[in-house]
């Protein structure tokens, strides 16, 4: 069973510090839904308001379309997955997993019965005897998903649940946690500040900056076509080029920029008018080193400045006529022997692929 | 020998001085402050009662006396056992024991108020209000509280005055006002050990136990208790063994009609110049205090090591 979880226009304030300002979003039954943005965003703070830590200042939680004010969070139909796991060292794996049931009066044998399932379920059969700092960091993030999953909540509420795993475990983490939501199909809403984790794991992301929220979507959509400046800086790299709008021609427009004149898609906000402060955004994957025959909408010349590399790509910093730095990556299949500091090249890149957005605070400020 | 010494991790970690300064001080506390005196107490405790000028003499010669007078008295008594003297034990014991589970239920809200629920400015008040107090002597403290529960004393005064009641509550008499002396003596013993251990929990452990459907209750007993634990047994051990020796508070405090056991130590000692007997009853005391502990420590599973955490 998975309900949907809503925000109506919430916010949370602490003095004259508004944590959450006016959250409007509604988080659909069994879908796997992140609250992407850096640290003090506002993030937690939400998923505070929806476990039942924190009361909002304003607007409602409503969850299976019932106002949450005033039920506490041992009285909601979720479960936290806190950031450290805070699995209770004291006790057990069994014991741990079977907490929420030993609360609510479920017999020894029942709780036994339902511990040894859930160890299942999280590959970890035969290990419910064990004490909590006997397992490994993945066994014990496992163990915190089925501590949650325990008394069958209807959201599962995950709270920066991987950061503390080294790299490898993390990215198997992504795709156990993803199969585990799909095989108990409750609605998962998880936070991070890692883009990558809630690209891979989502169905639907919200991009967060100082509180509010700044765009919603499906994972492609959010990163092709970011709605902010400090969604497309946010999410994924970009090349900031900025710019005036010189033309808009239906969904075409054009910004002039002291490094040239560029042609972007038009968002579907539609804000920008002729003469305003704009900025173009193109990723370093999306400019390409033109090949003969080929042709860009976008030309763009550059002087490298240095690269690195990093297995399956490789990444050049080079400077633009105006001196505005941008990077690039080439995959690592292409040879790119003959380009090193002091090149100059020309690159391409096609209007769909980049942004023009109005001009406004970025993310890497 | 000496170079061997020195490259010990204990002197490479101190220093020299400050390793040398650190053993010497500990040795002398530990071997002339609480070895010798006690070893001469037990020898004492075993020996006849003589004028100081009579010892190593002929009347000075070992006996269990002294431990027999205290099971069963005088050896002119009629009574098959010291009733008086084994009264005045068990209920200093047994008093004990009650007074050390009433500064526990008194300290452990306000001990996890403090840690876990105040904002740190409001506890760091909280914590100097507690301790304010302390800064006035022990004996000064129970004469504050002899004038609040004497028959014709504040509490008294107050309850007649607005007519709640008629006739004076005999707080002394029924040894009311030496049970609240007690508990209230050593309660910083036994707030700071479970402060201390409670501030340590993380306080995601109480919000992950009330996410998962657990009372308050519940909380405080599958995680929160068993978490302090050792701060607990700690608390408890030093007040109770400070409570069954205490000196003071009875002095002041008790009714005039009980006896608390160290007075009685301190009869036999100073007023019936008896430091033999005086110290068979320091020695009973001092076994059942070890005990108590050891008992602690067995009952709620806990190592000595983690106490003094």
């Amino acid at each position: 069973m998975s309900a949907d979880v809503e925000l109506n226009n919430v916010s949370v304030t602490f003095g004259s510090f508004y944590a959450a300002k006016s959250v409007n979003v509604k988080i659909n039954g069994g879908e796997f839904f992140s609250f992407l943005g850096p640290s003090g965003c506002g993030k937690t703070t939400l998923l505070r308001a929806i476990s039942g830590f924190q009361d909002p200042s304003e607007g409602s939680v409503l969850i299976d379309n019932k106002d949450m004010s005033g039920i506490g969070p041992n009285k909601r139909p979720t479960s936290l997955i806190f950031q450290n796991l805070a699995l209770f060292p004291l006790m057990s794996v069994s014991e741990n997993i079977a907490f929420s049931l030993e609360v609510r009066g479920v017999s020894k044998g029942d709780r036994q019965k339902r511990a040894n399932e859930l160890l299942e379920l999280i590959a970890l059969e035969g290990q419910g005897e064990k004490k909590v700092h006997q397992l490994s960091g993945g066994q014990k993030q496992r163990v915190a998903i089925a501590r949650a999953l325990a008394v069958e909540p209807k959201v599962l509420l995950l709270d920066e649940p991987l950061s503390a795993l080294d790299l490898k475990l993390r990215q198997r983490m992504r795709t156990e946690l993803r199969e585990i939501q799909k095989r108990v199909n409750i609605t998962f809403i998880y936070i991070t500040h890692d883009q990558g984790e809630a690209l891979t794991m989502s169905d639907r992301i919200a991009v967060m900056n100082e509180g509010e929220i700044e765009q919603i979507g499906p994972c492609d959509e959010v990163y092709n076509n970011p709605l902010t400046p400090f969604v497309a800086t946010f999410v994924g790299e970009n090349n900031p080029l900025f710019g005036k709008v010189k033309e808009i021609n239906q969904n075409k427009i054009k910004i002039e920029t002291p490094d040239g004149d560029f042609v972007s898609t038009m968002n579907e906000n539609k804000k920008l008018n002729i003469g305003d402060e704009a900025i173009a955004f193109v990723r370093p994957e999306s400019l390409f080193l033109p090949r003969d025959g080929d042709s860009f909408d976008n030309l763009i010349d550059v002087n490298i400045e240095s690269f690195e590399f990093e297995g399956n790509i490789k990444n050049f910093y080079a400077t633009l006529k105006s001196g505005t730095k941008i990077k690039f990556s080439i995959p690592n299949a292409i040879d790119t022997s003959l380009i090193s500091s002091g090149t100059k090249l020309q690159l391409g890149f096609e209007s769909t692929k980049s942004s023009i957005l109005p001009k406004a605070q970025l993310a890497i400020d | 020998m000496g170079n061997y010494l020195f490259t010990q991790p204990f002197f490479k970690k101190n220093g020299k001085a400050v390793a040398i300064y650190f053993l010497v001080a500990i040795v002398f506390w530990f071997v002339f402050l609480v070895i010798i005196p006690q070893l001469y107490m037990l020898d004492l405790s075993f020996r006849s009662n003589v004028p100081p000028l009579a010892r190593g003499g002929p009347q000075d010669y070992y006996t269990m006396e002294h431990y027999q007078h205290f099971v069963f008295g005088s050896k002119t008594s009629l009574d098959a056992f010291n009733f008086v003297d084994l009264g005045v034990f068990g209920r200093t014991i047994l008093v004990s024991i009650v007074v050390t589970i009433a500064n526990l239920l008194f300290c452990y809200p306000i001990a996890f108020y403090i840690a876990k629920i105040a904002n740190p400015s409001t506890a760091r008040l909280l914590i100097v209000s507690l301790i304010i107090p302390f800064w006035i002597n022990e004996l000064l403290r129970s004469f504050a509280l002899r004038i609040l529960f004497a028959n014709e004393g504040v509490i008294n005064n107050f309850l007649t005055g607005i007519g709640v009641i008629d006739q004076s509550i005999l707080f002394i008499t029924y040894d009311i006002g030496l049970y609240t002396g007690l508990v209230y003596a050593y309660i910083l013993l036994m707030m700071f050990p479970l402060y201390n251990a409670i501030e340590s929990l993380d306080i995601n452990q109480i919000e992950a136990a009330k996410d998962l459907g657990s009372s308050s209750l519940r909380t405080h007993w599958r995680i929160v208790i068993p978490h302090a634990k050792p701060g607990i047994v700690s608390g408890c051990t030093m007040v109770f063994m400070l409570t069954v020796g205490a000196l003071a508070t009875p002095v002041v405090l008790s009714s005039p009609n009980t006896l608390w056991f160290p007075q009685l130590i301190y009869q036999w000692f100073n007023m019936n110049d008896n430091w033999s007997r005086g110290s068979a009853y320091s020695i009973i005391l001092l076994i059942i205090s070890v005990i108590f502990v050891l008992a602690m420590m067995r009952i709620f599973k806990v190592k000595i090591g983690e106490i003094i955490k």
